[in-house]
Order: C-alpha cells, then structure tokens, then sequence
C-alpha cells in the first residue's frame, strides 16, 4: 500500500466555523476512493484546502510524488499543487468556453511544458518538437474520453456529458498522480452516468493514477470505488469499503437524521 | 500648389491613419490589462509618457558621446526606453495592483489614478513642465520624397511599426503556449491557476507586453511632434482609453478598430469642419458609441459573471 496523498490534521475555519474538522485521510496510489456526505459537509472545501485554492488553518497535506519523497502542500500556489501532480474538476463545468475543446486539454499541459516567449517568435527546432507533442498528447487524450470527433469545437457547443468528459480530459493532461473529481456525475442521465463510470474506470487502469470522487450518485460511488469516506459536519464519521459504509449506523445516521431507524 | 480635392482627402486619410495607429498601440495596453484582471490602468498613459522620456534621455546621452549613426541612435534609444518603460510598467503591477487583487474594485481604480498623478509629478520634478525638443532620430527615407506632402518619413516608420507589432501581437496570442495561458487566465483565474498557469507571472508579462507597446508609440509620437512635457500622457492616455472603449474594451482587434476610427474621426473633422474641435469629435463619437452601443464596437455583451 502506497499512499499517494496523506493528509493529517486538517482543520480550515471560516471566521468562527470549523468547515473540517482534524481531518485524516489517505489515498493509495492506484485506487479509486469516494468522499461522500450531506450537503455542507465539508467535502468541496476539503478539495479546495488540497489544491491550494484555500490555505488550511492547521493541519497537513502531503503528496507523494515517490514511495520514498514526499512533498507538503498546504499553503502552496494551486499552480505548484499542479505541478506536484494533483488535478481536479469542479462541480460546475469551468471550461475555457471560447476556446476549442483541443485548446482546452492544450493549457492542461501547460505546467508540463517549457516553451518561452523566445521559443514562440523565433521557433526552434526545441519548440516546434514541444508543440507537436503537445498537440499529439492532447489528440490522444481527447481520443480516451472519446471526442476525437470534436477536437474542434467550442467549449460551449459540446453538449453537457461530452462537456463533463474535456473537463475530466483537461485535468489529466497535467499529468496527475491524483485527480480529484467533484460531483463528475451531476445533473446527468442515467446512461451518461454509466459511461462516465466505465470512463473513470478506463482513465484509473490506463494511466494508473489515483482518483477520490466527491459524489451524490450512491449507486456510482458503490459501483466504483474500493474505499469511501464520509464526512459530516466537517468531520470524518465513517471509512471503509462500500460494504461496510452501507450497514455504518454513524453514516446512516447523518444521512437521515438524529432519529430515524432505518 | 496644386491641392486637388482627392488628394487632400488622402492626406487626411494618412494622418487619421497615422494618428490612430498610435492611439491603437496605446489602447492595446489598455485593453489587454483590462481583459485579464478587468482594471482599468490609468497610469498607462503615464508609461508612454516615460518611454518617450527615456528615448530622449538616452538619445540625448548618446550623442553627447559622440554617437551619431541614426540607425544605432534610433535602436538604442528605442530599446532602451521599452525596456525602461517595461520595468516601470511591472512594477507599477507589483506596487499599486497586486496588493489590492482581491479589494473590492474601486480600490485599485482610485490606485491607479493615484499611480497616473504620482509618476506626472515625478518627471514634472525631474524635467520640469516645459517642452523639451526631442530629436528627429528617424533620418528621411529617400524613396518617399516624391509623396511628402502626404506621408512623411515618420508617419510611414509609424505604420509599418504598428502593423508588424499588431501581426506579432495577434500570433502571440492566439498561437503561443503563453498566449494561450494569457486567454485562459482572461477567462477564469482559478481554473487557470489549478490547470498549473502562474497567474501572477501571465498578469506580469501582460503589463510588461502593454508597457513595451505604449514605449513604442511614445517613441513615435516624440519623433513626429517633435517636443514632449510631463503631460502628455495624460491626453494621450485618454485618447487610447476612448479608443479601447469604442472598439469593446477587452477585445484586442477592437482596441485596433478604435483607434483608427478615433484617428480618423479626428483628421476629418479638423480636416473639413474646424480644428479647434479635435477633441470634441472624438468625444462626441465615444457619447455616441456609448449610448447605441454600450460593450463598444467588437464588444460583447457578457452577462456578469456568477
């Protein structure tokens, strides 16, 4: 068990609330795992402390880019947090809407390239080489999620699953060793939420990459993943395999209420 | 002298072209800093005023060690004010806006005005509020001698200036690996930042690349007026912000339109009607622009951000 991401302690306040609560959580290298819980929980500003968009109050976050290195990350640029190999999606689309869904999965490999303002006017061989494998990457990547079809139109044209699947593209031409996927299943039907499970399937195996999923979608969450966190008031309640969160009367609690005996 | 009624309409043609080709350059700076961080930068009309005082300066310099080859005089002092002028614009980023990114936005508005009266009054100091000569370093193109009286040497250096730094610009933007970050960040910020772009050092290089254009044009314009003070970058700056507005401020091939428009509306008022009102047409046509068309000319109408 290699851990990918290792997070210890965590607690971020907002004024006088506690949004997490010393939270502990780990991520193994290759393994799908959810972060379920009720609205408010805590699971969106647990990702937002991850990637660098909010500076937690206390605690830790490292990744492990190897076994034996591991790099702290709370308190980073989210750009850093990029480059140290974490991406993520947002519940709302946040797509480049003017820009094709090619140059979309472009900018994801922006941290991954090097091209200077020098290289852009003068052309190089070094910068022509780079742009040929951005651009070839980036077919490749647009080919997995399968909108090779529509490498050329805009954002905003592509209808919502296929809009749903760039954002998931654009977020592994950074080259994750973690992504982070925020309500991936939200407002789609029931086939785009199968294909988008056999996706995320296909992206783990292939790119042998981690993924925590933040998801309201119990019967995508149990069919994927092989570990589940749930919080609650900015606490962890419950761990475990999808066997274990269904029968944890902590997590049915919280789901249903102070009283109820289901 | 024969004057005959086309050909004076050309050389009203070639001077707004001339004139707005300018004001395009400047506005550029403008719009470009608004479309990433939607600030309005009034200090911009300040840097053009300081990339023509550093031309001069260094011209100046130049010749007082016995320098005189024109094309090393005009390339010297060109480079040495953009670069000037590149510096002052980073770090008028650094000072007066980055400190206040996440204020509420009149903060940095009132900041930049700030910004526009201190460095006024910081070469006011430095070079007193007289008009200093500033050097023809642009010696005469023999070849243009028989069409003078329609384009001088200048006016010609000025428009194939414009037109290669426009080329160049639009390639930059819309090919480049920084270009694309500078349109990502344009968009969204935060997505842009967690896609691994350092949005600070794009806002950096946006300022830097808007210094430079407004450097260029304030080297142009002393070469063609022949004297500078302390204060016209106020009056250009305020022409370019007009231009930048009446194309759509944000749009780069508005802020382009806009100018040109602007410098022919002028030319041709002055031109035909009188030339006391030059500044009433140009802004007369923004009054108008902004009543029939709000967003400018290339503008879009953009529902508020949620």
């Amino acid at each position: 068990m290699n851990p990918i991401l290792n997070v210890r302690q965590l607690t971020m306040d907002f004024g006088g609330i506690r949004a997490l609560a010393r939270l502990d959580l780990t991520v193994n290298h290759g393994e799908i795992a959810a972060l379920i819980g009720p609205n408010g929980a805590g699971k969106t500003t647990f990702f937002n402390c991850v990637t660098g968009l909010y500076v937690p109050t206390s605690g830790d976050v490292f990744i492990h880019a190897t076994p034996e290195k591991s790099v702290r990350i709370n308190g980073m640029k989210p750009h850093r947090v990029t480059r140290a190999g974490l991406s993520r999606t947002f519940q709302n689309i946040r797509l480049f809407k003017e820009m094709t869904a090619l140059e979309n999965v472009m900018i994801g490999r922006h941290c991954r390239t090097h091209a200077g303002i020098f290289g852009a006017f003068f052309r190089n061989r070094a910068t022509r080489d780079e742009e040929q494998r951005i651009i070839h990457d980036s077919y490749r990547l647009l080919e997995i999620v399968g909108l090779e079809d529509q490498v050329n139109f805009r954002a905003l044209n592509l209808p919502y699953g296929d809009q749903r699947k760039l954002e998931i593209a654009r977020a592994l031409a950074a080259e994750p060793r973690l992504l982070l996927l925020d309500e991936p299943a939200a407002g789609m039907n029931s086939q785009e939420t199968r294909d988008l499970t056999s996706l995320i399937l296909k992206i783990r195996d292939e790119f042998n990459i981690a993924i925590l999923l933040i998801e309201h979608d119990m019967k995508l969450v149990m069919t994927l993943s092989e570990r589940i966190f749930v919080m609650d008031y900015g606490r962890k309640i419950a761990e475990g395999t999808p066997e274990d969160i269904r029968t944890n009367p902590d997590v049915i609690r919280a789901y249903l209420g102070e009283d109820s005996h289901a | 002298m024969f004057h005959d009624k086309a050909g004076y309409f050309f050389e009203l043609f070639i001077g707004g072209l001339t004139k707005g080709s300018i004001y395009a350059l400047i506005a550029l700076g403008y719009t470009m800093v608004y479309g990433i961080i939607e600030l309005i930068n009034f200090a911009h009309g300040e840097i053009y005023m300081i990339g023509a005082f550093t031309a001069l300066i260094t011209a100046a310099a130049l010749t007082a060690f016995g320098v005189t080859h024109p094309l090393v005089l005009v390339s010297v002092s060109g480079i040495t004010a953009v670069v000037y002028a590149s510096a002052y614009g980073y770090t008028l980023e650094k000072v007066a806006y980055k400190p206040l990114r996440n204020a509420p936005r009149l903060s940095p508005l009132i900041s930049a005005i700030g910004m526009s009266i201190f460095l006024q009054n910081f070469v006011l100091l430095a070079q007193t509020s007289n008009y200093i000569p500033f050097p023809n370093l642009i010696p005469p193109l023999p070849f243009l001698e028989p069409v003078s009286h329609i384009m001088g040497t200048v006016d010609f250096i000025i428009l194939c200036t414009t037109a290669v730094i426009m080329i160049l610009l639009t390639f930059l933007i819309r090919k480049t690996r920084i270009g694309t970050a500078m349109r990502a960040t344009a968009q969204d910020k935060t997505m842009a930042r967690l896609l691994g772009i350092d949005v600070d050092r794009i806002i950096s290089f946006t300022f830097i690349t808007g210094s430079a254009l407004a450097a260029v044009g304030g080297v142009m314009v002393g070469s063609k007026m022949g004297q500078i003070n302390f204060y016209i970058g106020f009056i250009a700056g305020i022409k370019a912000f007009t231009a930048a507005v009446l194309g759509g401020i944000g749009s780069i091939p508005g802020a382009v339109l806009g100018g040109l428009i602007l410098g022919w509306t002028e030319s041709f008022g002055t031109g035909y009607l009188t030339s006391d009102y030059e500044d009433v047409f140009a802004f007369s046509l923004l009054v108008l622009i902004l009543i029939f068309k709000p967003s400018g000319l290339l503008g879009r109408n953009t529902t508020p951000k949620v």
